[in-house]
């Protein structure tokens, strides 16, 4: 929503290093005069359900159509209690995520050179479709659900990201070879719109998941796009992550039809460094950053992208997780007194 | 005092060392012997670069004098009640000498037909999966001192076959997990972790998301848990493995990771991954009825009778499966030989950057044997 000069954005800062993450963003918007407001809900996976919060919060981002999320935590427990996480994308319809898996700049020590992988993630059914029942004690069966609606979409996506990113190759990600009718559908599926894109000269591979994460800490350069079912994408984006610095640097967004939630692309709580102020802020403000430029607000995007690579190229202010030993607010401090120099 | 202290530090990190590629003596195996004492086993040549790499394998035990006499079968699988069937014949064999070496197998393409990795398993109950990966000096890859133990889970979860399509266009797989099966796997991790001194057994798991399936499988984990009070016991989320396995997979090297199926799989390749891949690592399948030890990687049509192959994989397996037989000093002669032949590097196969032919690095390793 825009309302005199300002966009509105639902801010959902999450469990965990959530809070300090949302922190840092806000703090770095404010100083960038970035001319969006945010509309913030502290829900949270560690209290019993609060379903008036998290109707007032689904009810904002239906308004606003873009909200910027940390992670809620998912209770073991709880038997029957479905992950937030899970349940809003569902809700929303938000079927494809996104996760940037790119080389930081700077001196920080990675295995791999140039790695720049997008994996595009299906999100709304797969093994996360929650359907699972016990028949007799000791025996679970848990549905995986794959359809040729939904896996047509998400491969058109990966498509359509890549043609629009100038991006040179699609892999699909199976093990067809095991479940032939579930993955097999999703293989067929996928060789059936890559046909429709022949034209545009980008590259179709198929890989299957095994082989894929061999593939990805060996030659890692050798992937573009992956497009993959819910789990498999959970799995790679997590190797990936491994390779270029952890979940601290891996940007994200769920986007759908209408709504789109950018979000860490790996997804971790990070419980154990909540509160402590070590978090690495970067996954969310790369995020924010895919956000603003999804507002068109792409001035403000380079002025702290431009400050971000700085503090992270110079190597003076970093996270642990980067080898480090500043903390979350020492760094977004940084960024911020970047920004006035740069602007 | 303290050199005894230091003398039986350093006999307890040899012993970890010397039983890495091991799958723990615990299942009792009595299977066949000649009058002469000698064990016999089970030989699967398998396809593709298969026959050439189990030579060299029969080569090397037979120089080592490795008291093994090889039974060697067919396992060309042909369809019966519209079931993915062996023939008869080396179903015996196996189930007589309950042990046995096996080299990649080909799925035969054609409808009907399961893969033969899932025919195997299923025919003997092969209920364990344990895939130790270890960097191999002499083959530099980005990641250094991986020691990683995994143990899958092999007969079910999302590799149960039940699928079907419910309207065009709509299909669901499922994903089974029994306490039965989860219990044997688990217990497994814990006698294996036990035997080969490592401290801790990891559950991997994402009930997070599948509440009741490995929900369950956590459950049996933490139930027999305290069955074990001598060996740590922790959880973690697939998520977070995943990562740890490329970024701190040094911190692993006292674990053994314990996982259902698919997990397993994936994972377990990817770790092969950070050792330089499926020709370095070997693999055993621990079954009730009998004992399948097996190299990983592909049939390699392309190199096959070439004289090109690297049998390492084979090789490191066959160690693996002497240690199951309680044939340690064996086990220990030719994996140092084999370790050393590729540390020194002059002889390697072309995988390893080398000239050589699988007959010279076999003919070197028999050299190293005699060092």
């Amino acid at each position: 929503m825009f309302y005199g000069g300002k966009t509105t954005v639902t801010l959902i800062p999450g469990d965990g290093v959530g809070v300090e993450m949302a922190n840092s963003v806000k703090a770095i918007f404010d100083a960038a005069n970035v001319p969006v407001e945010f509309e913030q809900f502290d829900l949270s996976g560690h209290t019993e359900k609060n379903e008036i919060l998290s109707k007032q919060c689904l009810a904002s981002v239906r308004r606003n159509k873009v909200a910027l999320k940390g992670i809620l935590y998912t209770p073991l427990s709880r038997p029957g209690s479905v992950s937030w996480n899970v349940a809003m994308r569902k809700e929303l319809d938000i079927y494809a995520s996104v996760a940037l898996i790119k080389n930081s700049p700077g001196s920080y020590p990675t295995r791999h050179k140039n790695v720049d992988i997008a994996i595009i993630r299906e999100n709304t059914e797969g093994e996360y479709s929650g359907m699972e029942h016990s028949p007799v004690p000791g025996v679970v069966e848990s549905l995986k659900v794959v359809t040729r609606e939904k896996t047509e979409r998400i491969v058109k996506f990966a498509f359509d990201f890549a043609l629009k990113n100038n991006r040179k190759r699609v892999t699909v990600i199976h093990k067809a070879n095991i479940m032939k009718l579930g993955d097999g559908l999703f293989l067929k599926t996928a060789r059936d719109i890559s046909k429709l894109y022949e034209s545009s000269g980008i590259e179709f591979k198929e890989m299957i998941v095994d082989n894929a994460a061999m593939q990805l800490v060996s030659k890692p350069q050798q992937f573009d796009v992956i497009v993959c079912g819910n789990l498999y994408g959970n799995i790679l984006t997590n190797v990936g992550a491994g390779l270029i610095g952890g979940p601290g640097v891996v940007p994200g967004a769920n986007i759908g039809r209408e709504f789109v939630v950018f979000e860490p692309g790996c997804r971790h709580v990070g419980l154990d460094l909540e509160g402590k102020n070590k978090a690495n802020p970067t996954s969310l403000i790369l995020s924010s950053l895919h956000l603003l430029r999804h507002l068109g607000l792409n001035k403000e995007a380079h002025l702290i992208g431009d400050s971000l690579t700085k503090v992270i190229t110079d190597s003076e202010c970093l996270t642990a997780d980067l080898g480090g030993s500043s903390t979350c607010s020492e760094f977004t401090r940084a960024i911020i007194s970047n920004l006035h120099n740069l602007s | 005092m303290l050199s005894s202290l230091r003398s039986n530090f350093t006999k307890y990190h040899s012993l970890k060392q010397l039983r890495l590629y091991s799958s723990s003596n615990i299942t009792s195996e009595h299977g066949t012997k000649t009058p002469d004492g000698k064990h016999v086993v089970t030989l699967i040549p398998g396809d593709g670069i298969g026959p050439e790499i189990s030579r060299s394998v029969v080569r090397i035990f037979k120089e080592a004098d490795v008291p093994i006499v090889w039974e060697e079968v067919d396992v060309t699988p042909f369809l019966r009640n519209g079931r993915t069937t062996i023939p008869d014949e080396a179903r015996h064999s196996v189930n007589r000498n309950k042990v046995a070496l096996k080299g990649p197998l080909a799925t035969p393409i054609g409808k009907g037909h399961v893969s033969m990795n899932l025919t195997l398993r299923r025919t003997f109950d092969l209920y364990a999966n344990v895939r130790p990966c270890k960097s191999i000096v002499g083959y530099k890859t980005p990641f250094d001192g991986v020691n990683t133990v995994l143990i899958r889970e092999n007969t079910e979860g999302e590799y149960s076959g039940i699928e079907h399509e419910v309207v065009p266009g709509v299909v669901q797989s499922i994903k089974l997990i029994t306490e039965e099966a989860s219990k044997r796997c688990v217990k497994y991790a814990f006698d294996y972790a036990r035997t080969v001194g490592r401290s801790k057994v990891v559950v991997v798991h994402k009930a997070t998301v599948m509440k009741q399936a490995d929900g369950l499988f956590l459950q049996v984990a933490q139930d027999l848990s305290k069955e074990y009070p001598d060996i740590e016991f922790g959880e973690m989320l697939l998520d977070r493995a995943c990562l740890h396995m490329v970024q701190r997979h040094e911190a692993y090297a006292d674990t053994v990771l314990v996982m259902p199926n698919l997990y397993g799989d994936i994972l377990s390749d990817l770790c092969a991954g950070l050792i330089g891949g499926l020709g370095l690592t070997p693999s055993g399948n621990i079954g009730l009825k009998a004992s399948i030890f097996e190299s990983v990687h592909g049939t390699a049509p392309d190199i096959a009778g070439k004289d090109l192959a690297n049998p390492t994989a084979l090789l490191l397996s066959a160690v693996m499966m002497l240690r199951h037989m309680n044939l340690e000093e064996k086990a220990v002669l030719i994996e140092n030989a084999v370790l050393k032949t590729i540390a020194e590097g002059k002889v390697l196969t072309g995988d390893l950057f080398g000239k050589a032919t699988n007959t010279m690095f076999t003919d070197e390793v028999i050299k190293n044997l005699k060092v």
